[in-house]
Parts: C-alpha cells; structure tokens; sequence
C-alpha cells in the first residue's frame, strides 16, 4: 500500500515534467489503475464485493475507457504535445516538490481522524490534487487541463478510499460517475472547439475568431 | 576518527581494478551492437600506450595545466578512503565525513576546469561551464539523497551508513532505499558524463561536457584523465553497490565480492541504458537532474515522515 502511494507520488511528478500528450495519458491511465488496486487493499479486513466492484470499474474507466476517448481526442485533434505551457517543466518539478511539502504541511494542520494507514497517504492524496489543480492552471492545451483535472479527481478518490471508510463504496462510484459525466462533456467539446478553430490552444482561444482575420 | 585496516582491501582493489569499469561499459555496448568490443584488459592497455608517450603543450599553458589531473587523481584516491564496499568498512571514517567525500569530488571538478581554463581554448572553456553547470544541480541530488539515508540508517559517517543497510533494512524502508539509489544512479550517469547526459565517445566540441575539458591533455596527463574518470566511476559504483546490493554477513570477504558483483553488474546497467537512450539535448540536462533532486527530497520526505 505505502508501495502504490509512492507510485501516485511519482507519476505525479513525472506527469508535471513531461510535455508530451501521449506519454501525460498514459501515466494519468497508470494512476487510475494503481487506485484501483489500492481500492482492494484499504477495504475491511476481507474483500467485500464492493471494493472489488469499485476497484474493477475504476480500472475499467480510468485504465481503459479514459484513456481511449482522449487518445482519440488527441489523434483528432493532431496535437502531439504541450508546446509552450506557462509554467517551463524544470520550474514545474521545482514546484511539485514544494506542493509536496506543502502537502504534508496541510496533513500536519489539519486534525484529521487519525487511522491506521500509513502516513503517507492523506499527504500523497493532497499532493494529487494540488497537482491536478496546478495542472489546469500552468498548461495551455486543454487536453492537458482535462488530464489536470482526471489527475485531481484521482486525489479526492484516493483520500475518499482512504478517509470515507463507512459509505467508501458509495463515495467512490459517485465521484466516477461525476468524472465520466465530465471528460464525455470535455471530449465532445474539445472535438467541438477543434472543429471550429483548428487548434485547441486555450490561450488562443480568449481572442474572438472574427477579430483574428 | 576510527581507522579499519581491512578496508584498505577496497582501496587497493578500487586503484587496481577501476580501469575495468569502463571496458565493462565498452563491453556491453558492444555487445548491443552486435560487435565483439574490446577485450576486458584494453583500459590497462591504453593507459600503458598514453604512459610512454610523450607531452604536447599549449603555449598558454602554465604548472595548473600539468597539476589539474595529478590533483584530480590524488582527490578521487583520497575520496577512495572513505568510501565504503558493502560491508566491508573503509579504511577512515570519522563523523560526518559524507560532506567530506561530497567536497572532495568537488575538488576533482574544480581542477579539471582549472586545468581546461589553462589551455586558453574557448571550447575547454565551454566544456568547463556546462560541468560546473551539470555538478551544480548533481550535488543536491546527491547531497540530499546521502542526508535521507543517513536519517535512515541513523549514522551520519559513510561507512556505518552503508554498512547498516541490511537486508532487514530493505524490508522497512523499501521506498526510501530505492528512490535514494534511483536518484544515486542518476547522479553517478551525470557526474561520470555518461548518456544521456554526456557521450563520452563523442568528438564534437559543440555538444560534449567532459570530453571536451581534456581535449588538449595527451600523453601521461591523459593518462591520468581518464583513470581519474575510471576511479571516479568505482568510487560511485561502490556507493551504489552499496545501497542496492544488501548482503551483510560478518565475513567481509563474502560482502567485499557481493559488492565487486554489485559494481560489474552496474557497470552493465550502464551499457545497456548508454545503448538504449538517446543523449537528451543540453537544455533537457536540469530537468532530469532537478527529477533526480525531487526524488531525493522525496526519499527525505518518506524518512521524515
């Protein structure tokens, strides 16, 4: 368990110094499948059917389905990678490690109910989702700002497993039904945005179309 | 200051066997090529041809140009002293003497540029730029990485460092002990100008680092270059071996030769990721190095914690 919540910990930071789109979708998928696995590992002592059930549509969504709606979103698209995001990818690593220890500075402050997991795991949960949140602020593609925002979801659902022990299964597959909901919203309207301006560069997109001829 | 006589053992193999490590790499790129390579001894024989020959020197050249790599090697054999192979202790060691070794390969840097700021090229001086640039960022990895595990393991002196980390150890710390050594490795293909930092078989002024700063020396000064670089290599093999490889019995001839193991089989590592990797340009360098700082500091993190 501390094994995979190091996992999260450095993909997260691998997904803040790599630039290409591909590579940013599969490590997001990679993350999906390892809180899945971690959904098995934090339930009661025995398997119920509900983590096994939430840990299988959360592999099936985040690993599978995810994944392949926005490889095709970046195949339509013809993106390739982030160009020039805000934040440069050295800067951005330099970041994530003090979104870290910002992260087990939150831990430390806030007077959580303490369980019987290990550490690391309220921090690594903040830490994704700052992360996430970092995302969609300091990249330019709105790919990478979905993929942002798959990454924070996967820290509210790794700090739902960890701390919503009572209604975990509930919690769990509410947030993925939101998130489905929302990268289909996000996927349609990225193909729609890419049909109407040829690019999906979000920082072009705040001037008018008619005012660029 | 504790003083270990079987540990001059390392030293002695470290200065004997050092020139093994490169062929070992030269080996193993071969062997990804689908060519021979060149026979496991050639680094022996390529020192003995550079010993015989003679010196050219630049005309700008002053005593710093000769003392650069007679000081590179005295700073790297020192360095050797402290350094522990698995568990077998090193020879010297003194509390806190990790900042020593940090410095101490600091020195070796320095000289070198020295040494290459002396010819009067501009390239040398180029060369000397982007090393300092490469240590600069390299150093806190390392530095970093050597706190966490001396937080870890609870002595701030290399040699009970190393020798504390058991198998026992690897079994409480896992996470820890392999983001350190992943930041190690990193740190050791940087500092050893190996890809996808630096190609160490290329000749072209323009992108190289290390290469670059000897291009002038010749003769018995080469020489002294390129088994500096291969001391240097050993020195970071064993801190590697070190970590990775936990065989702590009493006997130290048995941890000595699963360390020697430990460093051939990095050596190999080496070849195969210098075949399959491609150098990353220049611009990339901090970007990988900072990578390699984060995983130290998150190694820290997790021994904090």
């Amino acid at each position: 368990m501390n094994l995979t919540l190091v996992f999260l910990v450095l993909t997260n930071l691998l997904l803040l110094a790599s630039g290409r789109l591909s590579t940013c979708i599969r490590i997001v998928a990679a993350q999906g499948v390892a809180l899945g696995l971690l959904a098995l590992s934090t339930g009661r002592p025995g398997l119920s059917i509900g983590a096994i059930a939430l840990s299988l549509v959360s592999i099936l969504l985040k690993g599978i389905v995810f994944p392949t709606l926005l490889s095709r979103a970046i195949r339509e698209a013809q993106v390739r990678r982030e160009a020039r995001p805000f934040v440069g990818y050295t800067a951005s690593v330099t970041l994530g490690v003090v979104l870290l220890l910002g992260a087990f500075g939150l831990d430390s402050r806030l007077a959580l109910p303490r369980s019987d997991y290990p550490p690391l795991s309220v921090p690594a949960a903040f830490f994704t989702i700052l992360v996430g949140l970092f995302l969609i602020v300091s990249r330019k593609q709105a790919l990478s700002q979905v993929l942002g925002y798959l990454v924070m979801e996967n820290g509210i659902f790794a700090f739902g497993l960890i701390h919503a022990r009572e209604e975990g299964f509930l919690v769990g597959l509410g947030i993925l039904l939101d998130v489905f909901v929302a990268v289909f919203v996000m996927g349609i309207a990225i193909f729609h945005i890419n049909r109407e301006f040829d690019h999906i560069d979000t920082e072009r997109l705040s001037a008018l179309k008619d005012w660029e001829r | 200051m504790t003083m270990n006589a079987i540990g001059l053992l390392h030293t002695l193999a470290a200065l004997v066997l050092a020139p093994l490590l490169p062929a070992i790499i030269a080996r193993t790129k071969a062997r990804f090529a689908g060519r021979q390579g060149p026979p496991l001894l050639q680094g022996y024989a390529d020192l003995g041809k550079l010993f015989r020959k003679g010196t050219v020197l630049s005309r700008t050249a002053t005593w710093v140009f000769l003392a650069g790599p007679i000081a590179t090697c005295a700073a790297l054999a020192t360095t050797l002293a402290f350094v522990p192979l698995g568990g077998l202790a090193a020879p010297v060691s003194f509390g806190a003497d990790l900042i020593l070794v940090a410095y101490l390969l600091g020195v070796a840097r320095f000289v070198t540029v020295l040494a290459a700021l002396d010819t009067g090229s501009s390239f040398e001086g180029m060369g000397g730029s982007r090393e300092v640039l490469v240590a600069a960022l390299a150093e806190p990895a390392l530095l970093i990485g050597l706190a966490a595990l001396a937080r870890f393991t609870g002595h701030f002196s290399l040699g009970p460092m190393i020798g504390s980390v058991t198998g026992p150890a690897w079994l409480a710390g896992a996470p820890a002990l392999a983001l350190v050594a992943a930041a190690v490795f990193v740190v050791m293909l940087a500092e050893n100008a190996r890809i996808p930092f630096d190609d160490p078989n290329t000749h072209l002024e323009l992108t190289m680092i290390h290469e670059v700063m000897v291009l002038d020396h010749s003769g018995p000064a080469l020489a002294l270059v390129h088994y500096g670089a291969a001391l240097k290599l050993w020195i970071f093999g064993a801190l590697l071996a070190g970590i990775v490889v936990p065989v702590r019995t009493a006997n130290p001839w048995i941890d000595g030769a699963a360390a020697l193991a430990g460093i051939a089989a990095i050596a190999v590592v080496i070849g195969v990721v210098e075949s399959t990797r491609a150098r990353v340009r220049l611009r990339s360098i901090p970007q990988l190095l900072v990578g390699a700082g984060a995983l130290s500091a998150l190694a820290m993190i997790l021994v904090l914690g």
